[in-house]
């Protein structure tokens, strides 16, 4: 490929004036063409974003939406309101649900990225005994659907129970930290997979130089590794963060509580609702949820799949 | 810890180095395992534990009277669970296990192809040089991805609705001028019972969900696409027209052949995912008509969550892990296989 790249530059300067000269005209019906498709493409994958929008500015008096219109009639932000305020039928603002799936999130993948980005610096770096087996069990586990883990985690967690002094029985699968937990145990191995691929593109002559310089491991782990790979834990930690802000499985079979329930909770229960609750709670609701994670995602675009070695977080 | 480091370093043990491959200065280390330890000790409490945990339920009738503290351990079944649940033979409705694997296969190939090719055909015509908003396309088409699934998956559940959905409005709405009477689109696109294609045995919730999926998966076939376009040397199309090639054999002959190589192991990558995609065919189709857009994730969801058959859901998870052990590995040999393509 390199070959075929490197011919002297004066030649290759004018092969690629001329060739810019010949294909950067496009003749107009040809170009009136493929912009008329390219539109219909636009408009294919804007019609559901654009309809829930719309649907999310009805009153609320109007229980489903009136035919299709860009902008309802007697548009309104009541439905955000309302659903800011309590969007189920649940004593719940959306405020307490976004603490919950916030605090999920976070821990999730903050513990993730740290436990992580030690075992991804040995799988890539150090030589040790059972190297390939160790890794062959992450990539067993990542293969594997979170729902495999489901049923003997509800069990476990579920036996275990302490008496504690002020909130009384704590039970360990009916509580945010249980779910936390259910969910590092997907997330870990895609972190530690993640970040392996990445630390594996990090070129070895800086490491190489400060081992001549008499660096240890940690040394070089800490002072070299760690800051080479921010971009990827910043990546990876989002990732995390993104799938915990949305995770629906876990919390879904263990939270029992009101004062837990998430967000996605929220969304199946309102759904479940749809014959009684005006859709544009609903449309708003989604649009809040949705929101966070893809205005970051929409901006950082080009530096997550930077820091992206393998493809997305298993759902 | 810091003394272990160096003594390591001083003394390789190089019968250790060629056992394990791959990795940096070829010197086994000591200190390797302090790195693991706390992944290890983590993984090995919340998954590997519970997983053989897993193995041991699935011989039990496990069930909701065994969940509490005191209650007396569950009775040893054997292979009672793992031969119900491969003869269908399971006392919940619609429950018929060929049927399932049958349908997740068919979905995620169906799948897969269509986004595919529709990624790389987008993504060549945006390739089109001189076309106008080029940059503007590419930004737009990527927010399907943005959007988490579960909001795609319940709004879409609503864009199918029979009376009120957008589908079936924006349907009405262009089969006026075609004096196609507005009734005619009340379709019950998740619900209804028949199928559209009468030699074809998948019903029309499946089609609606291809069409979800396919708005959901094609961007980010077309991002990896153009990123092997890209890669592509102007001068191989210009030695070609040199030599008088057309285009579909400068299609056909140099963007095929780069483009193979970087959407193989994506599409493959793709499959894994869409078989265990989740949140489509529980929140839009909930497994129906009769169970039968029910997947392998959303039936062991329902097994557990549902029914409560926690020894059950058991046999089959490890049922599931055997299915997706043998694709993992005939996929491995397949990027394997086409890993030695050369240009």
């Amino acid at each position: 490929m390199t070959s075929t790249t490197a011919p002297a530059p004066a030649l290759a300067k004018t092969a690629v004036k001329t060739g810019k000269l010949r294909r950067d005209r496009l003749p107009l019906g040809r170009q009136l063409l493929l912009q008329l498709i390219c539109i219909g493409i636009l408009i294919t994958v804007l019609f559901p974003i654009m309809w829930v929008v719309s649907m999310s500015l009805d009153p609320l008096s109007r229980s489903r939406p009136e035919g299709l219109n860009l902008i309802p009639a007697n548009p309104t932000l009541e439905a955000y309101a309302q659903v800011i305020q309590q969007p189920t039928n649940n004593p719940v603002s959306f405020l307490e649900l976004a603490k919950n799936s916030f605090i999920i999130a976070c821990t999730s993948s903050l513990f993730s990225v740290l436990i992580g980005v030690s075992a991804a610096y040995a799988f890539s770096r150090l030589h040790f005994r059972g190297r390939s087996v160790l890794m062959l069990v992450i990539l067993g586990v990542l293969m594997l659907p979170a729902v495999a883990t489901l049923t003997p985690l509800f069990v476990m967690l579920n036996k275990i129970v302490v008496t504690l002094p002020v909130i009384g029985e704590f039970n360990l699968r009916n509580s945010l930290m249980g779910v936390i937990l259910a969910i590092i145990s997907g997330l870990l191995p895609f972190a530690i997979w993640n970040l392996k691929g990445y630390l594996d593109t990090i070129p070895r002559e800086l490491e190489e130089a400060a081992s001549v310089d008499g660096a240890t491991t940690n040394q070089t782990f800490f002072k070299i590794i760690l800051p080479l790979a921010t971009p990827a834990l910043a990546v990876t930690a989002f990732l995390g963060f993104v799938s915990g802000w949305t995770e629906f499985y876990f919390s879904w079979m263990f939270l029992t509580k009101p004062q837990d329930f998430t967000l996605a909770m929220a969304l199946y229960a309102m759904q479940g609702q749809f014959t009684s609750t005006p859709w544009s709670l609903f449309a708003a609701f989604a649009i809040l949820v949705a929101i966070p994670p893809a205005v970051v995602y929409f901006f950082a675009q080009r530096w997550i799949t930077s820091g992206l070695a393998i493809g997305a977080v298993k759902g | 810890m810091t003394a272990a480091a160096p003594a390591a370093a001083v003394k390789p043990r190089r019968r250790w180095a060629g056992l394990a491959g791959g990795g940096g200065g070829g010197r086994v280390s000591r200190v390797a395992y302090l790195y693991l330890v706390p992944a290890f000790l983590v993984m090995g409490i919340i998954t590997l534990y519970p997983l053989l945990y897993q193995v041991w339920m699935s011989f039990t009738d496990y069930g909701v009277q065994n969940l509490r503290e005191t209650a007396p351990p569950p009775a040893w079944v054997g292979l009672d669970n793992y031969v119900n649940v491969l003869t269908s033979a399971l006392a919940i409705p619609n429950f018929d296990f060929l049927r399932i694997i049958l349908y997740n296969l068919v979905w995620a190939f169906s799948n897969v192809i269509i986004h595919v090719v529709l990624g790389v055909a987008i993504a060549v015509l945006l390739n089109t040089r001189g076309l106008w908003f080029r940059r503007f396309y590419r930004a737009m088409y990527i927010l399907p991805v943005v959007i988490p699934p579960i909001i795609v998956a319940t709004v879409w559940r609503a864009m199918y609705d029979a009376q009120d959905g957008a589908v079936n409005l924006m349907l009405s709405g262009v089969g006026v001028l075609f004096r196609i009477p507005p009734d005619f689109f009340q379709i019950d696109w998740l619900r209804q019972v028949e199928d559209p294609i009468a030699f074809i045995p998948l019903p029309l919730a499946f089609y609606a969900m291809l069409i979800t999926n396919t708005w959901l998966g094609w961007p980010l076939n077309a991002v990896v696409a153009t990123g092997a376009l890209q890669s592509i040397p102007n001068e191989l199309y210009e030695a070609a027209e040199i030599d008088g090639a057309s285009s579909w054999q400068k299609f056909r002959n140099i963007t095929m052949a780069y483009l193979r190589p970087a959407m193989l192991p994506y599409a493959i990558y793709g499959f894994v995912i869409t078989f265990n995609l989740f949140h489509l065919s529980y929140f839009m189709s909930q497994g129906g008509p009769f169970g039968r857009t029910e997947q392998l994730v959303t039936q062991a969801y329902r097994l557990v969550n549902e029914q409560q058959l926690y020894g059950v859901g058991a046999a089959f998870c490890v049922i599931m892990f055997f299915i997706l052990l043998a694709i993992t590995l005939v996929t491995n040999w397949l990027t394997k296989a086409t890993a030695t393509y050369n240009l």
